[in-house]
């Protein structure tokens, strides 16, 4: 796009005329709205209410994380993948150390392993919980929120014990972990699968047979397999579209291979579709963190890796799914210590494509309930 | 001055509102009772839906300012007015400024005709229900007032929507009211009223609230009503008008400080006035429970002895908090504050006690315990509900609860008939 201030003509298809050729009304959403999650910047052409087409400005909180990578040794930029998608700090922070450890051509050592996976599915959960309480605002139901945020605090709590920090981890390193477990690590994080299976009924019990939720999001922003495999939608919003594919099962990374699972998929492509196969994904992260938890090997949490780091000349590409789609990290190694380059693969921005689509036809307020169900994080977006 | 206090001591004894009685200078009383009381309820309902509404989300709501957050009405008050007075360059100044107004009056105005007791209204028109229903729809011009002055996108949007809303709901909610009038006409002695204390007097002549009437018409036409009602008042689940996730603030986006405040008012005393609409069509406004099987002496005595010992549960209530509160220094003043307002209360609850005093406010209790029961489910619907979409709104109005509406209409008339021709049959087989 040229300039984000005239709208450029969608090429997508022609958009449909408006009722008795009245003018469009364009509308500007954001990046300063309640309900885009961040800052999102959507230019909304609308007939009345329904959308004729949309447009998706983005950029407003680029901090240009891929060309500082260029500029930190590989262990400095760490941290730095927090800071994306912040909601699910441990999965970027899995996917970037598992990129690099594959060129390093180091493998982490069992236990790592293990307590890596219990620590990725927590915040698969967490983010998951983050989702539906903001989804469900979006779509007018308050009180969801505030029970997913109660219940996401136990989760942060574990991490705070295990690493110092709540949000932007940095729980894991390159060849493993940099902190053991600490004392009673397990028995938490048992007393939290407890604590949380009957929650999750309960946020269920809130919406899923609701009539108004069920109206809500039955139908609203549906997208077929097809569109979505040519968009490059991943994660839940690809399942619900029935199609199945998890990296976790599809190219298993870190130890998911030892561990019994489903992927749940959804038919209609549909926002409830969505909502439901993320509900019964948080019931499966919890099946996982049950095995992994009892099954925590005993052995060291480092791997032997140079403590400079020089990666051979090459380049790597490596993605996990991250609770929002396909993360991946494409590295080339120059064989200094600092990377080459790095791009990020980030699954909220290419799930954001598939807006214009899901949305063209609907009304403003299912572009609300749509953006919420992408379930997009703008840090990762813009990075 | 003689003549002046006869003038007031000659309604005392009347039977009849002080409208009704022609007598100004209690009309006036009643008119400033009625409002400081409904700025009371107001400033309460604040405060309780906050914090009822916290109780349901795991929070606490407010607790800062006052005991249990029990100032924090004020507080806001004392905000919103000492706010900025901003008019938008680009808006319609002179209606930018009136539209608040016109919100306010049409929610206010409404008040004059609800019978808070056989003779505590301000009048009793014979056509109150449709001045009720008349003047309330009035806020609607208020509200695209507002959204047409502001200039600007998002308050247009809301101001259209919440126009179509009202006028939508406005023909359900009056086939619903129709049925009701319909029930008044099978009294013995009367041939249907459309007056507001006339209709709570036939609930009383047929021996049942409406809302058992026909079972279940009665109950259906108060569904639909209950449903009418909370569109009409753009309360969650329909408050699409001032969908926040969506439209920001929707008509009143670009209000703020006083005027905005003004518009709040108006939403609280409209919930206020609708669900008193809703008691006095389906609940039996100020009659207690039962009406006519506990009406002896006895069971009236018991029955005005309520608003007292409600009273003086809240008082209870209020020490029983005091004795929780923090045994520290600094939670003293608001310690001895709840201590206080439950002294307050406990007096307020003795005086209630005072049998000229319990007569005259057991009825007013009746009725007010019913409309608070009404705002509490209009918290409880904001805590539990999502909101519909517009599209699926105009459905819900037009596409189910009209034909509803229309079809409890004839089937209250049909099954209305019946009952008045069995009665004239069996009067003409055994006279």
């Amino acid at each position: 796009m040229t300039d984000p201030n005239t709208l450029s003509p969608l090429d997508l298809e022609t958009p449909d005329k408006t009722f008795l050729d009245a003018n469009e009304l364009v509308i500007n959403m954001g990046p300063q709205h309640p309900a885009t999650h961040g800052v999102l910047r959507v230019i909304l052409r609308l007939d009345g209410e329904k959308v004729m087409g949309l447009e998706c400005v983005i950029g407003y909180l680029h901090r240009g994380v891929e060309k500082i990578a260029e500029h930190r040794t590989y262990t400095m930029f760490n941290p730095y993948v927090d800071r994306m998608d912040y909601v699910a700090a441990v999965s970027n922070g899995l996917g970037y150390c598992e990129a690099v450890e594959k060129l390093l051509s180091v493998e982490a050592p069992p236990r790592a392993q293990y307590i890596r996976v219990v620590l990725t599915e927590l915040n698969r959960i967490a983010s998951h919980q983050l989702w539906l309480g903001t989804h469900a605002l979006d779509i007018g139901a308050i009180t969801p929120l505030f029970y997913t945020f109660r219940d996401r605090e136990e989760i942060l709590k574990i991490f705070e014990k295990y690493c110092g920090a709540r949000l932007t981890t940095h729980a894991f390193r390159i060849g493993g972990l940099q902190y053991e477990s600490y004392e009673g690590f397990e028995n938490d994080v048992r007393r939290f699968v407890n604590f949380v299976k009957p929650k999750i009924d309960e946020y269920e019990e809130l919406l899923t047979t609701n009539r108004i939720w069920l109206e809500r999001t039955k139908g609203v922003g549906k997208i077929s397999g097809k569109d979505a495999i040519a968009l490059g939608v991943t994660g839940p919003v690809l399942r619900a579209s029935g199609v199945k594919w998890d990296i976790r099962k599809a190219l298993p990374y870190a130890n998911y291979k030892n561990f019994d699972f489903e992927i749940p998929t959804g038919q209609n492509g549909d926002t409830y579709d969505r909502y439901l196969v993320r509900m019964v994904e948080m019931r499966q992260s919890l099946r996982i963190i049950e095995q992994a938890v009892e099954a925590i090997p005993e052995g060291p949490i480092m791997a032997k890796v140079p403590k400079v780091m020089k990666p051979p000349v090459g380049e790597i590409y490596h993605s996990i799914e991250a609770p929002k789609g396909e993360l991946g990290y494409f590295i080339v190694s120059d064989g200094s210590t600092q990377p080459y380059r790095i791009r990020v693969r980030p699954p909220s921005f290419v799930n954001l494509q598939a807006l214009d689509v899901m949305c063209r036809g609907q009304l403003v307020a299912d572009v609300i309930a749509v953006i919420g169900t992408l379930d997009i994080v703008l840090g990762e977006v813009d990075r | 001055m003689h003549a002046f206090i006869e003038y007031i001591q000659s309604y005392l004894n009347s039977d009849l509102t002080p409208g009704g009685a022609g007598n100004i200078f209690w009309a006036t009383v009643y008119i400033l009772l009625v409002f400081v009381g409904l700025s009371i309820a107001v400033i309460a309902m604040n405060w309780l839906e906050r914090k009822i509404l916290a109780h349901m989300q795991v929070r606490l709501g407010p607790m800062r300012v006052g005991p249990h957050g029990l100032l924090q009405p004020i507080a806001d008050a004392i905000k919103l007015l000492l706010k900025e007075d901003i008019i938008p360059a680009e808006a319609d100044a002179a209606i930018f400024w009136i539209a608040p107004f016109m919100v306010v009056l049409a929610a206010f105005t409404v008040f004059v005709v609800v019978p808070f007791g056989p003779t505590h209204a301000i009048t009793d028109m014979n056509i109150g229900i449709l001045f009720m229903l008349g003047v309330s729809s009035l806020s609607v011009l208020g509200i695209v007032m507002a959204g047409w002055a502001s200039n600007s996108h998002y308050p247009l949007i809301g101001a259209l929507r919440s126009s179509a809303q009202m006028v939508s709901y406005e023909v359900a909610m009056g086939l619903a009211v129709l049925s009701v009038i319909l029930m008044t006409s099978l009294n013995p002695e009367s041939t249907g009223t459309l007056s507001m204390i006339g209709i709570v007097q036939a609930q009383f002549a047929q021996g049942e609230w409406f809302i058992f009437k026909f079972f279940p018409l009665g109950l259906i036409g108060f569904v639909i009503f209950a449903i009418a009602m909370v569109a009409e008042t753009n309360r969650a689940p329909f408050d699409l008008p001032e969908a926040e996730s969506e439209l920001t603030a929707g008509f009143h986006t670009e209000y703020s400080g006083f005027r905005w405040s003004l518009f709040f008012l108006a939403e609280y005393s409209a919930m206020i006035a609708v669900s008193s609409i809703a008691v006095t069509l389906w609940l039996g406004g100020w009659l207690h429970p039962f009406p006519n099987l506990l009406n002896s002496p006895t069971w009236e005595l018991i029955f005005s002895l309520f608003p007292g010992i409600s009273f003086v549960l809240l008082a209870l209530m209020c020490f029983y908090n005091t004795a929780r509160m923090p045994k520290h220094p600094l939670f003293r003043v608001q310690t001895l504050g709840l201590a206080g307002f439950g002294v307050v209360l406990g007096l307020i609850g003795l005086i209630l006690f005072i049998p000229a005093v319990r007569v005259r406010v057991t009825d007013i209790f009746w009725f007010a315990t019913k409309v608070a029961a009404f705002m509490y489910l209009y918290i409880w619907y904001r805590g539990t509900f999502p909101r519909y979409r517009f599209d699926q709104l105009m459905k819900v109005g037009w596409k189910i609860l009209l034909p509803m509406g229309l079809a409890l209409l004839i089937l209250t008339a049909v099954v209305g008939m019946r009952t008045e021709l069995w009665a004239e049959l069996q009067g003409a087989l055994h006279p």
